[in-house]
């Protein structure tokens, strides 16, 4: 039990998905405008990454490794999540639709979520155990939350700044960004 | 669009250059730049997988139908990526192992896919083929000089020659995540500022 809080804390904190390990920057940026859509898109994150990070285990361990098909991981990881998501799509529109009217939007976005496939492929290269693989995406989904709320926050302060012109935006965005790094960053060599 | 196939290469390198003018694809570009080989290893790899998917998009965008056309071309994507992938495997195993995930990560790439849906799905093979190497090429020269500017003040070193005296202490705040985004953002400025419309 000890050995995953410990797992959980270095994925949440420690190596933070956005800001440490540098994955799902464009969703990082593009929805941190306002906080709803913040909250709406840390959301999707935790429900796909979840899915995702069970099913590509699945698709690894039982069929890639067995056919000794590793070299269609990429290909076949791209198809599964994308499978995955069009499916939790409809499945959500039809059963849940209150849950489906605040992810909606953001659904489709999370295929080209680099996040999502790479902490897939990490899950894969560490050859974690299938409770290890859920403990980590479900950490890294939280990491993932935690960051975008926090930033999408500074964010909405920034508007009220007055911001010289060239560094409006995603510039100063970016450099915002880079700050909540820096604060994450004293989490290293924590665990 | 009466654009000849010279200004649909060009816009790529200054116009639409991305990261800067088009903010996508960011994740390989904070990732991946901490030297300057790094950033252009991930430049051509991403070029390689630009053209060649254009290319293939263009070609089939007659047949593949509208409703199927995203997964169509995540699929091509797909495809370059994994031959990229064996490719450096086999020949720049170094590249390869520093690059780790990144390469895999091509798949989704906004910038890959955002071309071929936004581009070679309207256009001609040649056009898309100028468009895909534009944009592959302003990518790996914005991937280079962020990676240069990082490595510069990162360690001292230039493509791995000490451009400093040894007196020179690394200012190792830029090689790691906060510089990145600090960096980027302070570029995104700067180009802001010459390139003001």
């Amino acid at each position: 039990m000890g050995d995953y809080i410990v797992l959980a804390i270095s994925c949440i904190l420690v190596n933070n998905i956005l800001l440490a390990q540098y994955l799902g920057n464009c969703p990082f940026l593009g929805t941190s405008k306002k906080m709803e859509t913040a909250v709406g898109m840390a959301m999707a994150v935790v429900f796909v990454l979840v899915l995702a990070g069970v099913i590509t285990w699945i698709t690894e361990a039982f069929i890639l490794k067995p056919f000794k098909m590793e070299y269609l991981r990429t290909v076949s990881f791209i198809l599964v999540i994308a499978a995955l998501v069009q499916f939790v799509e409809m499945f959500l529109k039809k059963s849940i639709p209150a849950l489906y009217a605040g992810l909606g939007i953001f659904l489709p976005l999370i295929t080209t979520n680099c996040a999502v496939m790479g902490v897939c492929l990490i899950n894969v290269n560490e050859e974690y155990t299938f409770m290890q693989t859920i403990v980590t995406s479900f950490s890294y989904a939280v990491g993932f939350g935690l960051a975008l709320i926090l930033f999408a926050g500074v964010r909405e302060r920034i508007l009220l700044a007055r911001v010289p012109k060239p560094l409006q935006d995603t510039s100063i965005g970016l450099v915002t960004a880079g700050m909540l790094s820096l604060a994450f960053f004293a989490f290293k060599g924590m665990v | 669009m009466a654009k000849s196939i010279t200004q649909e290469f060009v816009k790529g390198l200054w116009e639409e250059i991305p990261p800067f003018r088009l903010v996508l694809g960011l994740c390989p570009v904070l990732a991946v730049t901490k030297t300057v080989e790094n950033g252009i290893g991930m430049g051509v790899a991403t070029t390689f997988v630009l053209v060649c998917s254009n290319i293939l998009v263009a070609a089939l965008r007659n047949i593949i139908p509208s409703k199927v056309r995203i997964a169509a071309f995540i699929i091509i994507i797909a495809t370059f990526v994994t031959v990229v992938e064996l490719l450096m495997q086999a020949y720049t195993y170094p590249l390869f192992l520093s690059l780790g995930i990144f390469i895999p990560l091509i798949v989704v790439n906004c910038i890959v896919l955002g071309r071929a849906e936004a581009f070679a799905s309207k256009n001609g093979i040649a056009y898309s083929l100028a468009d895909g190497l534009g944009i592959g090429i302003g990518f790996t020269l914005a991937l280079a000089s962020l990676g240069a500017v990082r490595e510069v003040f990162g360690s001292g070193t230039f493509l791995g020659t000490p451009v400093f005296g040894p007196s020179f202490h690394p200012f190792s705040f830029m090689v790691e995540a906060p510089g990145a985004f600090v960096c980027l953002g302070l570029m995104l400025c700067i180009m802001n500022l010459v390139g003001k419309k």
